[in-house]
């Protein structure tokens, strides 16, 4: 009964209606935030103080659970490849798949991934209280997060990336038995610097997502632990889905460039 | 020092401020009485442009402040120290940290200067040795004290204090309302006070606005707020009820 009152076509254009709209405002608000962001990044209104908090708070406190899923992502990657390639002899390939999957997608999503949910701000009264005190939220709050995002999922993605890769030579030749030379030298073959570079460029955009979006969501989100708890849930989620569709167009866009500069 | 100009304020369509006009002198210390849910926070919150108005005019200082950017009004807030309800303390920082923020945001104090300010302002509001503590292992009216303490340290011009004995015991009230008069005796601030504590309002005001309906509709010294025979300051006052409000 519910499901067909949803449905009928008033309410739904007024539903529709809405969740455009909100889409669209929310859209022109990240990017007036963004813009007022990088102005007061370029004027240094930020404290060093609170950049380096963030930067311990976004890649230092980070460092296990990114580790932890490159290393087992690395892990089962290279034992789902092994079993399919087995199947044609190709085991010895298995390396440079993991390689190239960890390095070009799997490191620089996973880990930003993780990171979306630490690097929000659910203030609610205590943003005005900043106001009050003469502080800009987005000197205080944002741009502290946006840089350590910045600074922090680049070299986070690198490391889960090394993680991946030596977990799977691991799991690859001690626990599935590929020859470690011809598993080397496969994986040197056909990982490319380009890989990692595109890794890294992804990194960085899906750091300033997570900045961004956990930061608009703070700032936007209504009073009490109810409204704290919705903002903080939804940052991750909306963090999550544009990391996942941006990584999509990004790939596409970024190995066009490549072939476009022979990289 | 602080003129309020024809202000007007809606919440989806509903009225809260409907032609707010009044001025305070340097110095002096305002209590605006009212319902709840009648705009006094509201108010507050317009006079340091925490909001912006739907129309009127705030002047500071002979400075309109609507319609100035966030930057703009950074310039602005310097004057004021602020108290809010809930004391708004930042939770992940200690007593101290909290208390000393505005000073390490200025960037004009010493490290020692601001740890020596911090000790000397948490005395003045009975608060010494609970530096270390964090906001969530202190009482309400010890968050307030707090919530004051930072308010203070950078001796503004104008503390806007938001209902700052709601929620507390009667004597922690009447501690709050002494320390309120302290500070206003030894900084020389103007002060402006929301509250609905009527006991509140008598000795810590030096003029009292009622705001109604939208309005201010009665001020006056607390002598003549008290005497007034207005039916709707005089029901305020001794808080009875619409009998259309009573639902049991």
């Amino acid at each position: 009964m519910r499901l067909v009152w949803l449905c009928s076509p008033p309410q739904m254009n007024e539903f529709g209606q809405k969740w455009i709209i909100g889409g669209f405002k929310g859209l022109g608000q990240i990017t007036l935030l963004a813009k007022d962001a990088v102005a007061s990044c370029l004027t240094f209104k930020f404290v060093k103080r609170d950049l380096l908090f963030q930067i311990y708070s976004i890649g230092v406190k980070s460092q296990s659970v990114v580790l932890v899923t490159g290393a087992f992502t690395g892990m089962v990657l290279a034992a789902q490849t092994y079993f399919q390639f087995h199947k044609v002899k190709m085991d010895t390939a298995t390396l440079a798949v993991v390689s190239v999957s960890m390095c070009s997608e799997l490191g620089p999503v996973l880990t930003a991934l993780m990171v979306a949910g630490r690097v929000g701000a659910s203030m609610t009264e205590q943003i005005d209280a900043l106001r009050t005190l003469a502080t800009h939220p987005v000197d205080y709050l944002v741009v502290p997060r946006l840089m350590a995002a910045l600074i922090a999922l680049p070299i986070l993605t690198t490391e889960a990336m090394a993680m991946g890769i030596v977990a799977s030579y691991v799991v690859g030749v001690f626990l599935l038995g590929i020859d470690p030379a011809y598993a080397w030298w496969n994986m040197l073959k056909y990982s490319h610097d380009v890989d990692v570079q595109i890794g890294i460029v992804k990194a960085v955009v899906y750091g300033g997502i997570i900045a961004l979006v956990g930061c608009y969501k703070g700032l936007s989100c209504s009073m009490g632990a109810e409204g704290v708890g919705r903002a903080t849930t939804e940052a991750v989620v909306y963090a999550s889905i544009s990391i996942l569709i941006s990584n999509f167009f990004l790939t596409l866009v970024l190995e066009q460039i490549a072939v476009i500069f022979k990289l | 020092m602080i003129e309020v100009r024809d202000l007007k304020k809606n919440f989806s369509g509903h009225p809260v401020l409907d032609g707010v006009s009044f001025q305070i002198e340097a110095g002096e210390s305002v209590v605006i009485i009212g319902r709840s849910g009648g705009g006094k926070s509201v108010l507050l919150k317009l006079i340091i442009a925490l909001i912006q108005p739907d129309s009127g005019a705030v002047f500071i200082n002979g400075t309109d402040i609507v319609g100035l950017t966030e930057r703009q009004l950074i310039q602005v807030r310097s004057q004021f120290g602020m108290v809010f309800q809930g004391a708004a303390l930042f939770d992940s920082m200690t007593v101290a940290e909290n208390v000393a923020f505005p000073l390490q945001r200025n960037g004009r104090h010493t490290q020692s200067e601001t740890t020596r300010l911090v000790a000397r302002t948490l005395d003045v509001v009975g608060l010494h040795g609970t530096e270390h503590k964090k906001p969530a292992e202190l009482s309400g009216g010890m968050r307030k004290r707090v919530g004051l303490a930072r308010a203070i340290i950078y001796e503004p011009k104008i503390l806007l204090y938001d209902e700052p004995t709601t929620g507390l015991d009667p004597i922690v009230s009447d501690s709050i309302d002494n320390l309120m008069i302290r500070v206003r005796e030894t900084l020389k601030v103007t002060s402006v006070v929301v509250t609905h504590d009527m006991r509140s309002a008598r000795r810590v005001g030096q003029r009292i606005l009622m705001l109604n309906d939208g309005r201010i509709h009665a001020g006056g010294t607390p002598d003549e707020i008290f005497n007034s025979t207005d039916p709707v300051v005089r029901q305020f006052i001794d808080g009875v009820a619409d009998p259309e409000d009573i639902l049991f």
